[in-house]
């Protein structure tokens, strides 16, 4: 199987890190050869932050590049926006539209460009965009939109709902667990 | 059973699996979650050191009473160590002991990029380097049984792709592992005399270690379908040939990359039409490889600056790469910021309103230097805002050649303009030493500790201030302002950051002071579990005069919208900084 690479984006603080995490368990459960690759530090601050995970027969590179990714998982729409050079030609962005201004937009020496979905799909980028903030919120807590996205990926890969749940289960504390399947579902129909 | 694993935990595993028994270490990205992982097993001892010189030290003693031992640091702090690290190389070990070094290239969190494979040469002392975290937990382990073998310290060397990339790995058991401590004044006394006759024996050992490099399973070649070329590589840029050329090319893949295996080099480079040497930052391997004659493609296709990719590594061998598409339009760039409610930003306002000039040091403070704050003139390294500012103002002080007056820039009671800012931990780490030199040597320097009670940037160790340890036990509590007095500062004194007219007058009154002085700049990082935010600050729009007084701290939670103040109630702590600013009274504290 030729290696699959999915791009993780967003803004520091984000919980990115929880969803790489989770894909990880499930993905190894399959007994794939998977990278995972984070960066940690400085980057974290509230900056753009992106992981990297891939999974085959044999991967190699622990980093997705330019032209390579399949999907982009993106939690805020600049995000998705800043990474659209990495998606393949038949690749697909998933993207939070929530919107969380950098600092050149704060301080007003940047502004945030609009109509980035339409944009985007101006350009025939291939692009899934949902209220996850929203979605999260209605599954009882903002925190759960790294759920909702991983919800809405699940509908492009042939995982078993099982598998999902499993994975989900091993990587959430017990007490949050019905908050995060229930973010996972919404995710997933919405 | 297979599991994923960090490249940083894998290491963990493997000193776990080796038996190893003490670890002391000072964090630093990307090297840090080595020490954390193996801090959760419970039969290793694991202690965060003041500085990686202390730790290393102590990781030597460990080694001499005859236990597995491990020194974990980033790569400038391998500069901090280097001193134990020339010298341990004469001694010796006991029981074994290895220096995990990680280099960042790219420098995601790093004040410069260094190739740390420098230091192995340098000192003598072998190194290994693995390039996942299979290989991580395997040449741990394979590390120790090298220190032993061949009596040496080995250098681990990690870089940000493999510290910070989790991939397969199958743990294994542990092995106990001790030995007894026997006195060898002639091994472990350096003195000159002793020196001298241990110089020979590591000349001798580094003979031995190249033999044992040529057959060593740790430098392997792997086949290729063709000849034309053969790529000489190792680490993260291993894995980039790998992923563009699969089984295409041979390649000779080293494990150890110090003392490197010449006569298999030759052999390879025999065996290929065109021998290509790739590998990050500076020639090490390459400047090898023409020392023993060989013809080779390095540096001249493959950059000393930056990280490599699979992109980076098709282009330079001309293949072609397709990037995806780009939007018409400007992206913003969305740097690291200081994050909402953090304790600094209320000190920096104040020093910028104050137009002070500030020696800034490394940690998260760093970030003051980015607009709109801007506050910070130096980062250099661990320390040197304390010793930077003294040199500073004593060179401020002179008379200028050919003139009785003093610079403009001078000291003097009133005139003074210049501060250095530190953190609590770095402080510990080498800003003490510093401002020794500021008692002793007399110059009329203001440090400001930052104290926010964590070693923030790497992401919240414990450090000799906090009252913990690394394992989260309580722990002696260094008294900064004890710390200060004693070591000869009469004017010490605390503020609260959140508080800008106390800072404000604090800075004031440290500078026009006519001897040393240190500000500590006390409150915990907002980020603290344990701290609690007050509810987030409402504005009140009819108040709201559009004056963006509140923009100037370059808080994450504030913007304009609509020409007026808005508070992102999800990122606001409630600290009142931005309320402080306000001369409408439009920005409200909220109850608590």
């Amino acid at each position: 199987m030729q290696t699959k690479n999915i791009m993780i984006v967003g803004v520091g603080g984000q919980g990115s890190l929880l969803a790489s995490k989770l894909l990880g368990r499930l993905l190894l459960t399959r007994g794939y050869d998977i990278k995972v690759s984070e960066v940690h530090g400085m980057s974290q601050r509230g900056g753009s932050v992106v992981t990297y995970v891939r999974f085959g027969d044999k991967v190699y590179s622990p980093i997705i590049d330019k032209g390579e990714a399949d999907f982009i998982v993106s939690f805020e729409l600049l995000e998705a926006a800043r990474y659209t050079e990495y998606l393949r030609p038949d690749g697909r962005i998933i993207t939070n539209t929530q919107q969380i201004n950098p600092m050149p937009v704060i301080t007003g020496a940047a502004t945030y460009p609009e109509a980035l979905v339409e944009q985007m799909q101006q350009k025939e980028i291939a692009i899934d965009a949902i209220d996850a903030l929203t979605l999260a919120e209605e599954a009882g807590s903002a925190k759960a939109v790294n759920l909702v996205l991983l919800g809405r990926l699940s509908k492009y890969f042939d995982f078993t709902e099982e598998e999902w749940m499993q994975a989900i289960e091993k990587s959430v504390p017990p007490k949050f667990l019905e908050l995060n399947r229930k973010a996972f579902a919404l995710g997933a129909q919405n | 059973m297979k599991t994923l694993m960090l490249g940083n935990e894998a290491v963990a595993r493997g000193l776990f699996e080796a038996g190893c028994a003490f670890v002391s270490s000072y964090p630093g990205t990307p090297s840090t979650e080595i020490t954390e992982a193996a801090a959760k097993y419970q039969e290793i001892y694991a202690e965060w050191a003041p500085n990686e010189k202390v730790a290393l030290e102590s990781a030597f003693g460990a080694c001499l009473a005859g236990r597995r031992s491990f020194c974990g640091m980033k790569h400038v702090g391998l500069n901090v160590a280097a001193d134990p690290l020339f010298t341990i190389a004469y001694t010796g070990v006991n029981a074994g002991l290895i220096i995990g070094v990680a280099d960042d290239p790219g420098m995601h969190s790093s004040q410069n990029e260094q190739d740390s494979r420098h230091y192995a040469r340098a000192s003598k002392i072998p190194m290994l380097e693995p390039a996942d975290s299979a290989e991580a937990i395997a040449f741990t382990k394979a590390a120790y049984e090298l220190s032993e073998q061949f009596d040496t310290p080995v250098l681990l060397k990690m870089c940000t792709r493999v510290a910070h990339s989790q991939s397969v790995v199958e743990p294994g058991e542990r092995t106990e592992f001790a030995k007894a401590y026997e006195k060898n004044p002639a091994k472990y006394i350096m003195m000159p005399g002793n020196a001298k006759r241990r110089h020979p024996v590591v000349e001798e050992r580094t003979a031995a270690l190249v033999a044992y490099a040529e057959t060593s399973p740790l430098n392997r070649v792997e086949a290729g379908t063709s000849n034309e070329i053969g790529i000489i590589t190792s680490s993260t840029s291993y894995q980039y040939v790998k992923e563009v050329f699969g089984d295409k090319y041979p390649v000779m893949k080293l494990g150890m990359i110090w003392p490197l295996p010449e006569q298999k080099i030759i052999d390879f480079a025999k065996s290929v039409r065109t021998l290509v040497v790739v590998e990050e930052l500076d020639s090490f391997i390459e400047s090898h490889v023409r020392d023993l004659g060989l013809a080779c493609v390095g540096k001249s296709k493959f950059s000393c600056i930056g990280e490599f990719s699979q992109n980076f590594i098709r282009e330079q061998f001309d293949g072609t790469v397709t990037a995806g598409k780009t939007l018409d339009v400007n992206i913003p760039a969305r740097p690291p910021v200081m994050c909402a409610g953090c304790p600094h930003r209320g000190l920096f306002y104040t020093l910028v309103k104050n137009k002070v000039t500030a020696m800034g040091d490394i940690g998260c403070y760093t970030l003051g230097a980015v607009p709109p704050l801007a506050a910070l003139d130096t980062t250099i390294c661990m320390g040197a805002s304390v010793s930077g500012l003294h040199g500073f103002n004593k060179a401020s002080s002179l008379p200028l050649p050919g003139a009785g007056s003093t610079a403009d820039s001078a000291v003097g009671a009133t005139g003074r303009r210049t501060v250095a800012v530190i953190g609590d931990s770095t402080f510990m780490h080498s800003g003490i030493t510093g401002l020794v030199n500021i008692a002793y040597n007399d110059s009329n320097s203001t440090v400001i500790i930052v104290d926010n009670s964590i070693t923030g940037m790497t992401g919240h160790q414990q450090n000799p201030t906090t009252g913990m340890n690394l394992k989260g036990d309580p722990a002696a509590k260094i008294d900064l302002e004890t710390l200060c007095r004693a070591v000869g500062i009469r004017r010490v004194r605390v503020v609260d950051p959140y508080d800008l007219a106390a800072c404000d007058t604090a800075i004031k009154e440290e500078l026009a002071a006519n001897e040393p002085s240190v500000i500590i700049s006390r409150r915990p990082c907002a980020l603290l579990k344990y701290v609690k935010h007050d509810k987030p600050l409402a504005v009140d729009a009819d108040k709201c005069k559009s004056c963006k007084a509140c923009m100037k701290i370059g808080c994450p939670a504030i913007s304009m919208v609509n020409g007026k103040a808005k508070v992102d109630n999800t990122l606001c702590t409630g600290c009142g900084v931005c309320a402080q600013l306000c001369k409408f009274d439009a920005l409200k504290k909220g109850d608590k």
